[in-house]
C-alpha cells in the first residue's frame, strides 16, 4: 500500500505536542495571553487581535461558516471553538473525529470573561497562568463595579454599529453592546428593543442619548463617525449639542476577551471625563 | 444524437464525481479508498484510516450526492417551467418557486426554537425539505391561479404574478431575518448565499424521496412538453392532457426547487441557465432537454462545489457565488455566439 497518511503519529505524541485550532476571536485572545500562541496552528477569520494572529496562523475562515475538510486539513488535535462556531453540521462531524473539541461559553458579562479563561486554561493545561488572568480579569471589573457606584447619574447611551443608507443600527437590550455599556456605567438608551436593529431617524430622537458609541473598523476609518453625525434624527438630542460622539474599535468594545474590562473602563473614562482624574491614582 | 450527447454528459459526470471525491483541503485522495472501507468495516485498526473514511465516505461522498441532487434538481425544474410556459426566462428563481421554498425554510429556521417548535421538532431532519417543498408547492399553486384565464395560462401575468410572489415572498424573509437576532440573522444570510458545506447521510436521506419521485415522473413529462412547444391549445389537439401535464410539472418543480433549497439553501442560476445550454447543445426536443439538464446540472454543481471548497482552503466559499461568478460569463458568452437557445 502506497503512503497516503501525511501526519499519522500515535495518539501519545499528538498530546505532547498539541496544534490547536482556535475558533472565535475572545478564544485567541485568552490563548494568546496564556502563552499558548506557539501550539496555535490555526485561527478563524474574527481572530483579529493579537493582529500577528490572523499573519503568522492560517486562516479556516469565518467562524459561523467552516468548512469540515478545511478544518481536518490543518490536522488540529485540539479545537477550542466559541460556541458560535457553526455551521452545526460541520460542528457535529468535527465533534465525531478522535480530535478534542472544546466548546467555550459565550457569556457577556463580568463573571463570563473570568470563566472563559479558565475553561480554556484547563484545556491547554495552563491552570496557574489562567487563574492568574482570571483574578486580574475578576480585580478589574471588582475595581470597575465600585467606580460605577461613585458616578452619580447614568448617562443614556446609543451603540452605533454601523450606518446603512442614512439608518443607523443600533445595539438594544441582550446584545453584547448592551453589557459592555452597563459595564462602563451607562443606560443603554436602546435597551427597549432587542438585538442590533436598524432604527428611524425618529426614533433615534426619541431615544434621546446623551452620547453615542459607534463601532470603528480599521484604524484609519472616519468614516462612521462622520455618518452617525449626518442622522437628522441625531441632531436635537444632547449627544450632538455637545458633540459626544466616542468610536472604538468593535473587536475591543465587543470581544470579551481579556481585555473587556480596559474596554469597559476606556469607555467609562470617556463617557465621565471626571473619572478619568479620580481614577487615575488607583491605576499603577 | 442523443446516445452521443448522453453519452458525454454521463462520461462528464463520473468525472465530476471522481474528482469531486478525490479532491479536498485535507489532500485524502481515492488511493485511501480501499482503506477507508476496511476501517469502516473494522477489518483494520488504524487512527489515519479512520480519518480518511470519515473525509472519503462521511464527508466527501454526500456532499457530492447532495450537489449533484441539488443540480439535476434545479435544472430539471428549470426545463419544466421553460418548457411548460414556453418562455425562455421562466426559472424557478425568477417566478419566484424559490423564494417560496427559502420563505418557508427561513421561517424553520426561525421558529424552530420557539412558537412552532411542537411542531417542527418531531419532524427533525425532514423538517426543512418538507417546509421548503410545501412552501414552492403553495407558490407554484397560486401562480398558476392567478394567470389562469378561463383555463389558459396568461405568460405575461404569469411572469408578472411571479415577481410580484417572490418579492411578496423577499418581504416577508425580510420581516423573518429582521426580527431575529444577530447571531440567527448571520446564520440566515450565510444560507441564503447557498452552501453546501453541511452535507451529511441524513440530509442525503431527506432529500432521497424527493429524488425518487423526480425520477419517476419527470420522464413522463417528455412528451407532453414536445406538445407544449406548439402551442398549450396544439397540444391539446395532439392529445396531450395539459391540464394534468401543467399540474404534474408544477408539483415536481415544486419537490425538485424545495428540496434543493432544502439541503444547499438559495442557489441561482442553475435553473434558468443549464436548460438553455442544453437545448444549444442538442435542440429544442424534451427528451434530450429533461435529462440532459439533470446529467448537465449535476456536473455543474459538482464542479462549482469542488471550487468552492478549495479556492479559499482551509476556509470555504458559498457555492451559489462561484456558480455565478464562473457561470454567467460562459453563459454569456455561449448566447453570444450561439443565439437564444432554441427560441428565437
Amino acid at each position: 500500500m502506497p503512503a497516503l497518511a501525511d501526519d499519522a503519529q500515535p495518539k501519545a505524541a499528538q498530546d505532547a505536542n498539541p496544534r490547536i485550532l482556535s475558533l472565535g476571536g475572545d478564544v485567541t485572545e485568552i490563548l494568546y495571553d496564556l502563552g499558548q500562541a506557539d501550539k496555535v496552528v490555526a485561527v478563524d477569520s474574527t481572530s483579529q487581535f493579537p493582529a500577528q494572529a490572523l499573519k503568522d496562523k492560517k486562516n479556516v475562515g469565518y467562524l459561523r461558516a467552516l468548512s469540515a475538510e478545511g478544518v481536518l486539513s490543518i490536522n488540529p488535535n485540539v479545537i477550542v471553538a466559541s460556541e458560535q462556531a457553526g455551521p452545526p453540521e460541520v460542528v457535529k462531524a468535527l465533534k465525531s473525529t478522535n480530535i478534542r473539541y472544546v466548546e467555550i461559553d459565550d457569556n457577556p458579562s463580568a463573571d463570563g470573561v473570568p470563566a472563559k479563561v479558565r475553561s480554556i486554561g484547563d484545556v491547554v493545561g495552563a491552570r496557574d497562568a489562567a487563574e492568574a488572568l482570571a483574578t486580574k480579569i475578576q480585580t478589574e471589573f471588582d475595581a470597575l463595579a465600585s467606580d460605577r457606584k461613585t458616578l452619580g447619574k447614568h448617562k443614556r447611551v446609543l451603540f452605533v454599529l454601523s450606518v446603512q443608507n442614512g439608518r443607523a443600527v443600533v445595539g438594544g437590550g441582550g446584545t453584547s453592546a448592551d453589557a459592555i455599556l452597563q459595564l462602563a456605567g451607562a443606560d443603554n438608551a436602546a435597551a427597549k428593543i432587542s438585538g442590533f436593529k436598524p432604527v428611524s431617524d425618529e426614533q433615534l430622537a426619541e431615544f434621546a442619548p446623551d452620547a453615542l458609541v459607534i463601532m470603528r473598523r480599521g484604524e484609519a476609518s472616519r468614516h462612521g463617525a462622520e455618518q452617525a453625525r449626518s442622522l437628522a434624527g441625531l441632531s436635537g438630542t444632547p449627544a450632538s449639542k455637545e458633540e459626544n460622539l466616542i468610536e472604538m474599535d468593535g473587536l475591543y468594545l465587543l470581544g470579551f476577551g481579556p481585555r473587556a474590562p480596559a474596554a469597559a473602563r476606556d469607555l467609562m473614562q470617556k463617557l465621565y471625563p471626571q473619572m478619568a482624574n479620580a481614577t487615575q491614582s488607583s491605576k499603577p | 444524437m442523443r446516445g452521443t450527447i448522453f453519452a458525454a454528459l454521463g462520461v462528464l459526470l463520473l468525472c465530476a464525481i471522481t474528482l469531486s471525491l478525490a479532491i479536498g483541503p485535507t489532500g485524502i485522495s481515492l488511493q485511501a479508498l480501499p482503506r477507508a472501507i476496511s476501517a469502516s468495516l473494522g477489518w483494520v485498526d488504524d487512527p489515519a484510516a479512520a480519518r480518511d473514511r470519515l473525509v472519503l465516505i462521511d464527508l466527501r461522498l454526500p456532499r457530492t450526492l447532495l450537489a449533484g441532487f441539488v443540480g439535476a434538481a434545479l435544472a430539471v425544474s428549470g426545463a419544466m417551467m421553460q418548457g411548460m410556459f414556453r418562455n425562455p426566462l421562466a426559472d424557478p428563481g425568477l417566478i419566484g418557486v424559490s423564494s417560496g421554498a427559502a420563505l418557508a425554510a427561513v421561517a424553520t429556521i426561525a421558529f424552530s426554537h420557539g412558537v412552532a417548535a411542537n411542531f417542527i421538532q418531531p419532524l427533525g431532519i425532514y423538517a426543512l425539505p418538507i417546509a421548503a417543498f410545501t412552501g414552492g408547492l403553495i407558490t407554484t399553486l397560486t401562480l398558476v391561479a392567478i394567470s389562469s384565464r378561463r383555463g389558459h395560462l396568461a405568460i405575461g401575468t404569469l411572469l408578472l404574478a411571479g415577481i410580484a410572489l417572490g418579492a411578496l415572498a423577499g418581504a416577508i424573509t425580510g420581516f423573518i431575518s429582521y426580527s431575529s437576532d444577530d447571531r440567527e440573522l448571520r446564520d440566515l444570510t450565510l444560507w441564503m448565499m447557498g452552501s453546501l458545506s453541511g452535507a451529511s447521510w441524513p440530509k442525503v436521506g431527506a432529500i432521497l424521496p424527493f429524488a425518487v419521485v423526480l425520477a419517476i415522473f419527470v420522464p413522463r413529462l417528455m412528451r407532453e412538453l414536445n406538445g407544449f412547444l406548439l402551442g398549450e391549445v396544439e397540444a391539446m389537439h395532439l392529445g396531450v392532457d395539459t391540464e394534468k401535464t401543467k399540474k404534474l410539472a408544477v408539483v415536481m418543480t415544486a419537490a425538485g426547487v424545495g428540496a434543493a433549497v432544502a439541503v444547499a439553501g438559495v442557489i441561482g442560476f442553475v435553473g434558468l441557465v443549464v436548460p438553455h445550454v442544453m437545448r444549444l447543445i442538442g435542440g429544442p426536443d424534451h427528451r434530450i432537454v429533461l435529462p440532459g439538464s439533470a446529467l448537465l446540472g449535476a456536473v455543474l454543481v459538482i464542479f462549482a462545489d469542488i471550487v468552492a471548497r478549495m479556492a479559499v482552503s482551509p476556509a470555504e466559499m458559498p457555492v451559489g457565488i462561484v456558480l455565478a461568478a464562473i457561470g454567467a460569463p460562459v453563459f454569456l458568452h455561449l448566447v453570444l455566439r450561439r443565439g437564444m437557445g432554441g427560441w428565437e
